[in-house]
């Protein structure tokens, strides 16, 4: 493509069918005590 | 949905429900203010009409580029996630906030449990309320193998004997329940030690440690009893603890206010002391008090965070990246999965915290405010009406959540956050979102810059 360059190629459509299992960390636990940001955190089923 | 935004010169639309990130021309940037579906075999002419300072050939082939990319599920693709919505009721608690001490030795400024009180009495953990709330933990944790434990405060350090014991009592039985504890802290250094230091080193993956950044800035609003400034005190310790932590997690945590809106200087001061895990965020505070953040202050702490991202990417460009930004950190490729993006922490729910005598609040935050006490870790009677109004809680039972294109990264917002100032667990709080957003584009624009 000349105008579009996609930067990566996760699509969450997919995450949808294995995820849920809960694994992975609470938010707030991980740095910072008063604000969450999810995006941040690792999936630990993909480790 | 899509989202569009420029950054650093660079042009970036977000394909919100896909996650897609994409780089683009102006010309791409352009035409999706009039382009979306459904998408025609042909560029239609209202839409090469409109953007007539472009060759119209070229309106087209872009026009094309856009129609691949939608029809390859990678652009404004849809929103069918709230089926999962309701997978969180009746999960297991798996993290727990241990409030080990109501009391502190600092007085700083901003402080949500009120100088370390919450309001309340001054108070520590007893060693053996500690021990009894690892075994609530490991009994309502269902099968959950990972257990986040964080010692909280007030200054978790008060209460020393209290953190040490409880520790090895969860590492003496986790083998046995097969759990994993995973302990963090979170202090403001003053009575770390060589022994204390080792000790944290050791047993806990994550911890953080408080700073706001230029000395004067710090001591200011983080001032000791006695109103001296903690920063000549805590510096050194910080430096020892992060010098002998290897590759264990840590984070030097600033919190900034009206007082320093220019809080970039503040992240480069923290990096220049060798520090490279940095986060520094805004206070929540009641607007009404002088070192509150307000609408008004917005335009400069965009400013400021476009200042930082710059600096970051120019680093990371020249393959010198010297720190991370925990507000700036975004996983674009293996993220969390969606179903846990549709909502935010967890409390109330899946996370709760514990008051020195055994209480039981949704998470730190909430402490103290007698309304949303759930029980206590000394009775099995835990209110399920509170449960699962959390449990309940994500971004398509949220007010404005559902049309945010931020949904997927913020996943909701802070709880809390929502309460203090709406006054309601399910209303957004506006600054806080604004502010979110801002720092979601940034971290975009930072991981896909290269
Ligand atoms: S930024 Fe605000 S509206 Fe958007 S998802 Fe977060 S809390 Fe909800
Ligand atoms: S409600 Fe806010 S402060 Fe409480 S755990 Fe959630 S994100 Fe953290």
């Amino acid at each position: 493509m000349k105008h579009i360059k996609t930067v990566n190629k996760a699509n969450l459509k997919q995450t949808a069918e294995k995820g849920g299992c809960g694994k992975c960390q609470t938010s707030c636990q991980s740095a910072c005590k008063t604000s969450c940001t999810v995006a941040n955190q690792k999936c630990e089923a993909v480790k | 949905m899509i989202h569009k935004f420029k950054q650093n010169g660079r042009y970036i639309v977000l394909d919100v429900c896909s996650g897609g990130v994409h780089e683009v021309d102006e010309l791409a940037y352009s035409l999706l203010d009039y382009a979306a579906p459904p998408f025609f075999d042909e560029c239609p002419k209202e839409i090469t009409d409109k953007l007539s300072e472009y060759p119209a050939d070229e309106v087209k082939d872009c026009y094309n580029e856009l129609k691949t990319l939608y029809d390859e599920g990678m652009l404004f693709t849809e929103d069918d996630y709230e089926k999962y919505a309701d997978m969180a009721l009746n999960a297991p608690i798996k993290a727990m906030c241990l409030h080990v001490s109501h009391d502190c030795n600092l007085r700083c400024k901003y402080c949500f449990a009120q100088t370390g009180d919450f309001g309340g009495d001054r108070m520590l953990m007893s060693p053996e309320t500690g021990k009894r709330a690892m075994d609530y933990l490991i009994a309502h944790s269902a099968n959950r193998v990972n257990l986040e434990v964080d010692f909280f405060g007030g200054e978790p350090l008060m209460a020393w004997d209290t953190v040490v014991e409880t520790v090895k009592y969860a590492r003496s039985i986790e083998k046995q329940h097969n759990k994993n504890f995973r302990f963090t802290i979170t202090t403001n250094g003053i009575l770390l030690d060589d022994e204390k230091i080792d000790f944290i080193n050791r047993e806990m993956s994550n911890c953080v440690l408080s700073l706001d950044g230029r000395k004067e800035i710090n001591d200011n609003i983080r001032p000791c009893i006695n109103g001296s400034g903690s920063y000549d005190i805590i510096l050194p310790k910080f430096k020892k603890l992060v010098d002998g932590r290897g590759d264990k997690d840590y984070y030097v945590r600033g919190t900034f206010t009206k007082y320093n809106l220019d809080f970039a200087e503040d992240v480069l001061h923290i990096n220049s002391l060798g520090f490279k895990q940095l986060s520094v965020e805004p206070v929540v505070a009641d607007p009404s008090l002088p070192y509150a953040i307000t609408e008004e202050d917005l335009p400069k702490i965009f400013s400021e965070y476009d200042r930082l991202e710059k600096i970051m990417e120019e680093q990371k460009l020249s393959g010198g990246k010297k720190f991370n930004f925990f507000h700036f950190m975004i996983d674009l490729d293996q993220g969390p999965c969606v179903i846990k993006r549709l909502r935010g922490c967890g409390c109330g729910n899946e996370y709760i915290a514990v008051t020195p005598d055994g209480d039981i609040y949704p998470c730190h935050q909430f402490v103290g405010i007698e309304e949303w006490k759930m029980g206590s870790i000394f009775s099995d009677k835990l209110s399920q009406e509170i449960k699962d109004k959390f449990a309940k809680l994500h971004i398509y039972s949220k007010e404005q959540c559902g049309e945010c294109w931020a949904r997927f990264y913020c996943s909701g917002g802070c709880n809390a956050n929502s309460f203090i100032y709406e006054g309601d667990i399910r209303k957004p709080h506006k600054l806080a979102c604004e502010m979110q957003k801002k720092r979601i584009e940034c971290a975009i624009a930072l991981e896909s810059a290269e």
